[in-house]
């Protein structure tokens, strides 16, 4: 890229970076792997209670996305600011609306005494 | 850093591809705002499924509808098609063979289908059992939501059978390589939105 003097494009090495980048599908797919079959696991063979078990779910599933952002979508710090600022501010956009709407409804039930669990 | 700067989410096109590469940059930027505001979309639903995930109205719950080990499998093959549609982001990058290409395409065709006719047995299976959308608001939240997702998975089949047919009619030119490339975040994005559903609504649902 004439516009990126940082960025000489013939030092790197077509087949090492092919190799990176097919080693860092694998792993995305091992680790989302792993992190599938722990919570399935979880629920169906070990009886935990429900809380804790919620929990590990909750967890699990937020860093398996996050690795499937990094290795799959391959978004990294190093992108353009836009792409990163779109992601923040539509994260920002989801928790303040899935958030309240759930905060505002689990009160409500509350009030009206419907059955809560 | 050695490495080019990205300059678009998902797997870039190295300047090796001239063009298209530049090309690619703003057809990306668009597609990616439009998956964040699906995302968007698919987190209200989320949010209405969790707000009437306890109104049976006396109909059958989580308990009797959900069937972990199907659940498990469509996981399953929805992760292994995003690892080909990975490997057919790389054949498209390093310009290995057309056929390669189609190859990994096809894999990708064959594991969404698998994954759509799991998912519709399934909702056969729950039908059966009296589990349908008009029984309680449990059920419609349902139905609104996991078809939902299942509907973008049947929109991205259709797309990649016209991809590969544009591609057997017109060759690997710019439009065929962006339309891959887009597809390829939309099908990525979909497993995303897979891990959510499996957690929020499968696991957390039989806890």
């Amino acid at each position: 890229m004439s516009e990126q003097p940082n960025a000489p494009v013939d030092g790197v090495d077509p087949m090492q970076e092919e190799r990176r980048e097919f080693r860092s599908y694998v792993w995305g797919a091992g680790i989302a792997l792993l992190l599938t079959l722990v919570p399935f696991a979880l629920v169906h063979w070990a009886g935990l209670p429900r809380m804790p078990t919620l929990i590990v779910i909750g967890i699990f599933a937020l860093v398996q996305i996050l690795i499937h952002f990094r290795c799959f979508l391959h978004i990294s710090f190093a992108h353009k600011r836009e792409d990163l600022q779109l992601i923040l501010f539509s994260a920002l956009l989801l928790t303040i609306m899935v958030g309240g709407t759930i905060w505002i409804m689990a009160s409500l039930a509350l009030r009206m005494a419907m059955p809560a669990s | 850093m050695s490495r080019e700067a990205a300059k678009y989410p998902g797997l870039n096109l190295s300047s090796a591809h001239g063009n298209d590469h530049e090309a690619a940059e703003s057809l990306m930027f668009g597609f990616w705002v439009f998956l964040m505001s699906d995302a968007i979309l698919f987190g209200m639903v989320f949010a209405t499924y969790v707000t009437s995930v306890h109104a049976t109205a006396g109909g059958p719950g989580p308990y009797q509808l959900y069937d972990i080990k199907s659940i498990f499998v469509e996981t399953l093959l929805l992760l292994a098609s995003s690892f080909t549609f990975g490997m057919a982001s790389l054949a498209l990058k390093y310009k290995h063979s057309t056929p390669r290409l189609i190859g990994w395409l096809a894999a990708t065709l064959i594991l969404g289908v698998a994954f759509l006719c799991f998912e519709l047995h399934d909702f056969s299976t729950m039908f059966a059992k009296g589990g349908v959308p008009s029984r309680s608001g449990f059920l419609s939240a349902f139905f609104d939501l996991v078809p939902l997702h299942g509907l973008h998975v049947a929109g991205g089949c259709i797309w990649l059978i016209c991809l590969v047919g544009q591609i057997a009619r017109y060759g690997l030119d710019t439009k065929a390589k962006l339309g891959i490339m887009r597809l390829a975040l939309f099908w990525h994005f979909l497993d995303i939105v897979w891990i959510a559903i499996f957690s929020v609504v499968y696991l957390a649902g039989l806890t």
